[in-house]
């Protein structure tokens, strides 16, 4: 690779801004002071013991070092491995999530198939698309009365909406030539629907569906906060418990990274069926 | 591990009444050294231990002194021949053991709430009182009352930690659906405070914390019917004067750094972490309120205690056992220790302990020495009960006529937690109504109404 390539500046940019970040945050950080002979009030209240605060990048380094060098230990039902932890959460957003591509996708099809259906679903669509995943929480844990199928529905409800409605608008959007190219080749609709409209609504609708895995993520997360149990975000909010900031940056980070993981994974089906016009 | 209340009842040395000792070395050692008898490591030799201890003592006319000086006397051995010899003890033994039946359920899931009230709960899980028992039971951390009253009514959690107002308000059907809810047992009196910032360092006296917002971890909690009968009682009107906002406990600290909070009545180990971080102190304790006043509760729908009586009766037994050892000063580091990991209250073992043992830091550069900063003492009194009822009322969360002492007996199982507490060899009041004083004020549980109408400042 040339020297000069924008790829490499720009990775050598990013390095540089990641460390002089990390330098400055270390920097701002005041040491904790050693303290010599120490009174009972002293010891009491935390004298030489961290009090909760920023922590240093090093103190996170080392505290992603321990939790990643065991992350699937299993002390009991309320302390696990960041491994089982994220498991956890990646479990219920891919049941979810794949429950709404299943409902999602023909119901797509039929409302961008048929302009009918379309201004009939619509007012629905539209009332039920902006309510926050989490107002459903306490319905959902009243009407179906299990913990874990109302995560699973929350994350249903908030992934449905975007694979609905890029589905519908890729399939109405086909170009209105190909759809008569297949009609003149006597093509009975399923056979329509299948070779020709879905490949040329398949970016689209890819499009949705990686909205939706994000938004699935961000959900995940507070739900588990809320219901507790297991996940990511019952770890956030078991050491936000503690007011241990390092461990909550720690996860912060590895929310992030899942995240950026899942995104890259539909980022990749999605440039797999992309075509060129 | 030593089971001080259930020490030997045929010694002299050991003294029987619920936490009668001081909590100083020899009083430890004596409970720890004077075992003897069954097994007590096993639940039939705890049993066993338990009837032989309830015996003797009725004999005794539950009079512990006379019991002592005769067993110095006589000595232990040739008094438990005399005994058997006029009393079927082994026939009792077999029929308690008997009666109890195996659980039809084994494997429970308990929840609560991370903080010092569950303790009893908690560790009765690390220290074996569940196993001791034959039950198989998870505590499982839940992120706050609601969803702990979510999951008991759908049923995911057997048995739950909770508020004492809760299983009253459930029953009621306020803020939920009704729902026949039971608490035979509270889990610990005392162990509140209200803790201010440390900007108000200078602002002790309540009348001049107008306009100020505190936090209560939820509505119907002793915190809330405790810090709006505190303030009103110095003229200020909960509703009107000051914001009374519902917080989880783990955010409470925050809360108080970021200035969102001016100060809050929780439960610890919130408390003294404020202190522990530096941002707060604590203003007073709950006691100095209300001394021995009910907080949380260990509760289970009724059809709980219906549908599996042997589970219920095993699980009602783990845990007024462990109530009853969390009690005694002496286990309170060692309880400490087990609490604080990971796994359960997720605190530094220093803030658990301050806690425990009533040797804390106040925030304002003083130790004190409080040993019943928290207690633990099972019993439900009817007359807490009717006292819950009466603020809910004061303040508006339930209206029109309230059955107060039908509610409070329907609900509050002291029954079947003296029936326990007997069996196990406690020490368990025969009548469940008492008159409280707060704050100098005497409560008639016989007239809640005139009481309800007695308070200047109230809704309505």
């Amino acid at each position: 690779m040339p020297i000069s390539s924008l790829n490499f500046r720009a990775a050598i940019l990013s390095l540089t801004l990641l460390i002089v970040g990390l330098l400055i945050w270390e920097a701002a950080i005041p040491a904790q002071k050693a303290v010599g002979e120490l009174t009972e009030y002293e010891l009491l209240t935390g004298g030489g013991q961290p009090k909760a605060g920023v922590p240093p990048p090093s103190q996170v380094i080392a505290k992603a070092w321990e939790q990643l060098s065991d992350p699937f230990y299993d002390a009991g039902p309320n302390d696990k491995g960041i491994g089982i932890q994220i498991g956890y959460s990646i479990y219920r957003v891919l049941v979810g999530y794949a429950l709404a591509a299943v409902i999602a996708i023909p119901l797509g099809f039929l409302i961008g198939m048929s302009p009918l259906a379309y201004k009939a679903l619509n007012p629905f669509i539209q009332v039920l698309r902006p309510i926050s995943p989490l107002a459903w929480m306490p319905l959902a844990l009243f009407v179906i009365q299990d913990s874990e199928a109302s995560a699973i529905f929350v994350i249903f409800i908030c992934s449905i909406w975007p694979m609905l409605i890029n589905t519908a608008f890729g399939v109405a959007g086909v170009r209105e030539d190909w759809v008569n190219v297949a009609r003149t080749h006597e093509l009975n609709p399923l056979k329509t629907a299948f070779t020709v409209i879905l490949p040329a609504a398949a970016p689209t609708i890819l499009t949705g569906m990686r909205i939706s895995i994000g938004i699935a993520w961000l959900v995940i997360v507070a739900a588990e906060m809320l219901v507790g149990g297991t996940g990511i975000g019952y770890y956030v909010w078991n050491e936000w418990n503690n007011l241990d900031l390092t461990s909550v940056i720690f996860s912060i980070l590895m929310i992030g990274v899942v995240g950026m993981g899942l995104d890259a994974a539909l980022g990749f089906v999605q440039r797999a069926v992309s075509y060129a016009e | 591990m030593t089971v001080k209340s259930l020490g030997n009842p045929y010694s002299s040395e050991t003294d029987l009444r619920h936490g009668a000792d001081c909590g100083c070395a020899g009083c430890v050692t004596s409970a720890v050294e004077k075992q003897g008898g069954p097994d007590l490591t096993t639940s039939e030799g705890m049993l066993e231990r338990a009837v032989e201890s309830a015996i003797v003592r009725s004999v005794f006319g539950q009079s512990d002194i006379g019991r002592r000086s005769f067993m110095g006397m006589m000595g232990g051995t040739t008094m438990a021949a005399a005994l058997a010899s006029v009393f079927p003890i082994n026939e009792a033994k077999a029929a308690i053991l008997d009666n109890l039946g195996p659980p039809e359920k084994t494997d429970l899931n308990i929840g609560f709430v991370p903080i010092t009230c569950a303790t009893p709960i908690i560790m009765a899980q690390p220290l074996g009182f569940y196993e001791r028992y034959g039950l198989n039971a998870q505590v499982i951390k839940t992120a706050g009352w609601a969803v702990a009253r979510d999951k008991s009514l759908n049923g995911e959690y057997d048995a739950s930690h909770m508020l004492t107002p809760m299983p009253l308000a459930m029953t009621l059907g306020a803020g939920s659906i009704a729902e026949p809810y039971i608490m035979p047992a509270v889990e610990n009196i005392n162990g509140q405070a209200i803790v201010l910032s440390n900007e108000h360092l200078d602002k002790r006296d309540p009348t001049q914390w107008k306009g100020f917002t505190f936090g209560v971890p939820f509505e119907y909690s002793m915190h809330n019917f405790l810090l709006r009968y505190y303030v009103a009682e110095f003229g200020l009107d909960p509703d009107v004067d000051i914001q009374i906002r519902v917080v989880p406990p783990p955010e409470m600290v925050a809360n108080l750094r970021a200035g969102n909070l001016d100060g809050y009545l929780s439960p610890d180990p919130f408390n003294q972490r404020a202190v522990f971080e530096g941002i707060g102190f604590i203003h007073l304790l709950t006691k100095e309120i209300w001394e021995g006043h009910p907080c949380c509760a260990f509760a289970a729908p009724l059809s709980f205690a219906q549908e599996l009586p042997n589970t219920y009766g095993a699980l009602l037994k783990s845990i007024i056992d462990a109530t009853q050892y969390a009690s005694a000063a002496e286990n309170r580091k060692e309880i400490s220790e087990a609490i604080a990991p990971t796994n359960y209250l997720n605190q530094p073992v220093t803030v658990i302990e301050q806690v425990l043992t009533g040797t804390y830091a106040d925030g304002l550069g003083e130790v004190q020495r409080v040993p019943d900063r928290i207690d633990f003492d099972p019993f439900p009194w009817h007359s807490m009960g009717v006292w819950i009822l009466t603020q809910m009322k004061r303040w508006g969360y339930i209206e029109g006529d309230v059955d107060y002492k039908a509610v409070a007996e329907q609900v509050y199982l002291a029954a079947d937690c003296k029936k326990v507490m007997e069996d196990l060899g406690y020490e368990a009041p025969d009548v469940t109504y008492k008159s409280h004083t707060i704050m100098g004020k005497t409560f008639d549980y016989n007239e809640p109404e005139a009481y309800v109408d007695s308070f200047a400042i109230k809704k309505g």
